[in-house]
């Protein structure tokens, strides 16, 4: 059954920090930054706002309890989302729900890691337990030898090639190209992504992103609320999450999109059809391959066949990851959860500036996150409107 | 000038020599090897306490492990059945002048050379006293073997049917005894012979001797660097209560070479 | 593939510090390495419904019943996808790339992650629980079929003991073990076995069932004596690979009519031997569980079963085999820093003078060698030798209190 509309919530403010490699600020400083880039957009004081919802994997020994203390926020609904990369959908749909029922009036959405020399090997760590028991002692491949045993197993079994997923790196290198953000800034080949060193076969390197620290914030309220302070504003058409789908699958090759897709676009009103692009979370193409299919932009398996008779360009017939996504910006951490919907917001309020896709109207987010022992656990997927 | 004067003197300047008979105690000393379901005479043993270390930063020092009977070691009375009732048979109960006196030096080198199983017998003392007159009461008596020059197995000497070394026959101990000595010693790791069980009574040297009040002392060496006579034994075991013998370390003083 | 014989060192090179591979691990995860610790296949069933699970967990995934226990599980399952890593950020495996590892569908339900060794997707393959560099247990998939020279690979090189090109120092020549324990290892492929003498001054019995033997050097060498083990290891402590304690001192009897003599041997030379033999060897393998095809990899000690609960005939000597048990754990933790294996071999009455009274089952030296480098060859941390050990640790896990009560006569 689909859920209630999301009447008279909006989505606004999409602010991006611009990446750093690495960078001896803290989750705070940079989360800071995204918060105050979202109320400046927005022309709000701290005070302004009664809800906070952040996602981070770096605020140790802080919650967002103690950030809230630590920012001087007093709030009536805080929430942490600790699903990475599907923190920015859930982040949304249950801020709507909260400013929708009365519980708060200006949610902030904001997410956000500190990258220092070394961090990442310690966030991979401590990240979950059944990786600690269960991956991390075979050769600590981290998210690649992960993602190696699924595009292994998925090539094994719909015939993908590696240039079927060089074609979703190369276009969103072209993508990032024309974000003056992105970190990767040179030129990618198809050749240069088949001859790249391999990290984990069949994952090269350029299949793998660059962790890196930002910050992504957007504000959620009422239309009204919007209106009156003449923001741009996107609506949400739906939404859906779902967590530890197909626990039976021996090997990840569909994810808990495909469970719930048909009451998203239920909900939403709309097919796959009318979407104007497309942010999947691509921590690795073979995953926005594996969101191509179960979103219903293809049948099962026909991923490969779609990346080669399609063009995922921001000037071509299917624009995907249009700031160039994770792969081409780089993953600051939590942040790359929200990557897509701060995208998606500024592309359907117009607002994508040198990204823009023309006439961008419908957009359809995409979240996949918390690799635990040998899968991906969580999904979640948003279809936004622009308001004019 | 007194006695001791002269004597400091004379240590001093060599008319008297200190001569030492007493072997290093360090961990391969053989010890006496009983059956192996008796319980063991304890090797030595030397623990480190502390080395100018973390465990004591200015000073070195060990604990030890050992037997009342190791190394060369002191024998008193209750050592043995025969005189456990013996007053006085404590190594802490034997008066301080009985752990000095006169020594004579019973040379059975010649004839161990030849037998591992050599016997000194009342006719090897006969002809000693006969040389360098009677044994005086009061005396020490050493027999010199030179089984102190073997190391390791050969000095225990051990075949299938028990140790070989040598050892005086009951009735030399019975004539040592009617010279009212002050005790026997010898090179070996006992008094006895390594075959001394096989006698009547069996370990006469122990038997008789503890049974009469006398001292042992056993592993002895340089008992070649003694004379016949003349030479004055120092003997005095630890003082420990109701210890049937001790390792300690035993010098003789001699005449100096001017003598 | 065959091991070659490793080069001579390069003596002006440092020796590589050793790492480890992840140790961290949840408390429901050391089951597996209780299982690997012995040679078992384990994994998590549910008491009430009968799921087998993994990775291990605190409640069962299929009904949420909190019953659930450790057991015996058939190893068998096809090989789904395999990854050859070429980058990790994990000191340990950095040394060792590329690494291979990749998912099994075992046969008795869930998928489990493994290293790979001969492996590739779609094999069927036999998975073994062993233990890994960090001393916890992991999964390792290989053929159904295993070949002779596959202990070779380097990934089970990297995380076992093997005795193949390695010197083993056997700390107590007299002990009747040894030189079935000399044949067993040099069968394995070990490449030199140093033999310690206690007393070798007075030529223990026993030394002549050593004559003759290549590869085999004597040298004093006595538990009880620290200078004695000060001088050995000083001699050969760079060269010990393996070092197995084989000293003991036994002597019948309980407490009340046991003297304290012959206990405090069997102390001296039990607990305290294992304790000055592991502060002479230990630290210097412990720095070199790195070094090449030759690293150290293991220090073992024989233990009577009835170290865990004790036969009253022999109380002395079994408070000292408890002692030396507690002594051995403590330098498991000790060494598990530097990946150096402590592996305890229990055994049951053995085969010899201070058990001949006893009726039989009784472990025979060859028996017990067998089963000192059967555990090396694969690894384990404690190994059960003979009937006898097998059943008491049995009783022992199941219930130690009911244990004790039926050694010491309760049971009818």
């Amino acid at each position: 059954m689909s859920g209630a509309p999301y009447d008279g919530i909006v989505l606004t403010c999409p602010v991006t920090v611009p990446y750093v490699r690495y960078s001896n600020e803290t989750a705070h400083w940079w989360i800071a930054r995204g918060l105050r880039g979202t109320l400046d957009a927005a022309g709000l004081k701290p005070g302004q706002i009664d809800g906070l919802s952040v996602s981070s994997f770096t605020l140790f020994p802080d919650t967002p309890v103690g950030l809230a203390q630590h920012l001087g926020l007093s709030l009536r609904y805080l929430d942490t989302i600790p699903m990475g990369g599907a923190s920015g959908v859930v982040a949304a749909r249950r801020a709507a729900r909260a400013v929708q029922a009365g519980d708060a009036d200006i949610v902030a959405c904001v997410a956000g890691d500190a990258n220092r020399i070394d961090s990442f090997r310690q966030l991979l760590s401590a990240f979950s337990r059944f990786s600690l028991d269960a991956a991390y002692p075979y050769g600590y491949g981290g998210p690649n030898a992960t993602f190696a045993l699924i595009m292994d197993a998925y090539m094994a079994e719909y015939g993908a090639r590696r240039e079927d997923f060089g074609r979703i790196a190369v276009a969103q290198r072209a993508n990032a190209l024309r974000n003056p953000h992105a970190l990767m800034k040179k030129p990618l080949s198809l050749d240069d992504y088949l001859n790249a060193r391999m990290i984990s076969d069949p994952v090269a390197l350029f299949d793998c992103v660059m962790p890196c620290a930002g910050v992504e914030a957007f504000l959620v309220m009422r239309e009204d609320e919007a209106l009156r302070r003449n923001l741009p504003f996107a609506r949400i058409r739906g939404s859906i999450e779902r967590h530890n789908a197909y626990a039976g699958d021996p090997v990840q090759l569909r994810g808990g999109w495909a469970v719930d897709i048909d009451t998203l676009y239920a909900q939403a009103g709309c097919g796959p059809q009318d979407m104007d692009l497309l942010q999947t979370y691509d921590d690795y193409p073979v995953i926005s391959m594996m969101q191509i299919e179960d979103l219903g932009f293809c049948e099962k398996g026909g991923g490969a066949e779609f990346v080669r008779t399609h063009d995922l360009t921001i000037g071509g017939d299917f624009p995907h990851n249009t700031s160039g996504g994770q792969l081409s910006t780089g993953q600051a951490g939590a942040a790359g959860g929200y990557l897509g919907m701060v995208e998606a917001i500024r592309q359907v309020t117009g607002q994508a500036g040198p990204t823009q896709v023309a006439d961008a109207r419908l957009a359809m987010v995409s979240g996949f996150g918390m690799v635990n022992y040998d899968r991906g656990v969580c999904s979640g997927v948003a279809i936004l409107e622009g308001a004019a | 000038m007194s006695v001791l004067d002269r004597l400091t003197g004379a240590l001093a300047g060599g008319d008297v020599r200190v001569v030492d008979l007493t072997h290093r105690l360090d961990p391969d000393f053989p010890v006496i090897v009983l059956p192996p379901e008796f319980a063991q005479c304890a090797r030595f043993r030397m623990e480190e306490v502390s080395a100018y270390d973390h465990r004591g930063p200015a000073w070195k020092w060990h604990n030890l492990t050992l037997n009342e009977h190791t190394g060369t070691h002191f024998d008193a009375p209750i050592h043995w059945v025969s005189g456990r009732d013996w007053p006085g048979g404590a190594v802490d109960e034997i008066p301080a002048e009985h752990l000095i006196g006169p020594v004579c030096v019973i040379d059975c080198s010649a004839g161990t050379a030849q037998d591992d199983d050599f016997e000194l017998t009342p006719e090897i003392i006969a002809a000693w006293e006969a040389e360098h007159g009677p044994i005086p009461a009061g005396a020490w008596v050493l027999m010199r073997t030179d089984w102190s020059q073997r190391t390791g197995a050969e000095y225990l000497n051990m075949a299938e049917d028990g140790p070989h070394s040598p050892g005086p026959t009951p009735d030399a101990i019975r004539l040592l005894l009617e010279r009212d000595i002050r005790g026997f010693g010898t090179e070996c790791v006992g008094t006895d012979a390594g075959q001394g069980a096989h006698y009547d009574p069996p370990y006469p040297a122990h038997f008789l001797l503890h049974g009469a009040g006398k001292y042992g002392l056993q592993c002895l060496c340089n008992l070649d660097l003694l004379p016949p006579t003349g030479a004055v034994l120092i003997a005095p075991p630890l003082k420990i209560r109701g210890g049937t013998g001790s390792p300690l370390r035993v010098l003789a003083l001699v005449p100096g070479g001017s003598q | 593939m065959t091991l070659p014989y490793p080069k001579k060192k390069d003596p002006q090179k440092r020796t590589v510090v050793p790492t480890l591979p992840p140790a961290m691990r949840s408390r429901a995860a050391l089951g597996l390495s209780v299982a690997a610790a012995e040679g078992r296949f384990a994994l998590q069933h549910c008491g009430e419904c009968g799921a087998v699970q993994y990775p291990p967990r605190d409640a069962c995934h299929a009904c949420l019943s909190h019953d659930l226990s450790w057991k015996d599980t058939k190893p068998y399952g096809k090989l789904l996808a395999e990854t050859r890593i070429h980058a990790s950020p994990d000191p340990y495996f950095r040394e060792r790339l590329p690494w291979r590892m990749g998912s099994v569908q075992l046969k008795a339900g869930p998928v489990v992650l493994a290293h790979l060794v001969g492996v590739g997707r779609g094999d069927r393959v036999r998975v073994d629980l062993r233990l890994d560099r960090a001393g916890q247990g992991v999964m390792v998939a290989l053929p159904e079929h295993r070949s002779d020279d596959m202990e070779d690979d380097p990934v089970l090189r990297a995380m076992g003991t093997h005795p193949k090109h390695r010197r083993v120092l056997i700390s107590d020549a007299t002990h009747p073990v040894t030189r079935p324990l000399i044949d067993a290892l040099f069968a394995a492929g070990a490449a030199h076995v140093f033999a310690g003498v206690p007393e070798m001054w007075r030529r223990p019995h026993g030394l002549s069932a050593l004559d003759g033997l290549e590869n085999v050097s004597l040298l004093p060498l006595d538990v009880t004596d620290p200078q004695s083990l000060k001088e050995a290891a000083s001699e050969i402590g760079g060269k010990v690979d393996i070092l197995i304690n084989t000293a003991r001192h036994i002597r019948p009897g309980g407490v009340l009519g046991h003297d304290t003599t012959a206990a405090r041997d069997e102390m001296e030379v039990n607990a305290l031997g294992l304790m000055r033999l592991a502060q002479a060897f230990g630290p210097g393998m412990a720095g070199r569980t790195a070094d090449g095809v030759n690293s150290a990899a293991a220090f073992v000690t024989i233990l009577s079963a009835h170290a865990l609960s004790p036969d009253p005939a022999y109380g002395a000597f079994n408070a000292s085999q408890a002692a030396a048990r507690s002594v051995a754990q403590t330098l498991r933790a000790e060494f598990a820093p530097s990946g150096l294996r402590m592996a305890c071999v229990y055994t049951g009455p053995t085969e010899d003078e201070w058990h001949q009274p006893l009726p039989p089952p009784k472990v025979a030296p060859k028996a017990l060698a067998r089963a000192v480098v059967d555990g090396l060859q694969q690894g384990l941390e404690d190994i059960f030798c003979g009937d006898v050990a097998r059943d008491l640790a049995d009783r022992w896990r199941s219930d130690p209190g009911l244990l004790e009560r039926e050694i010491t006569g309760g049971g009818a």
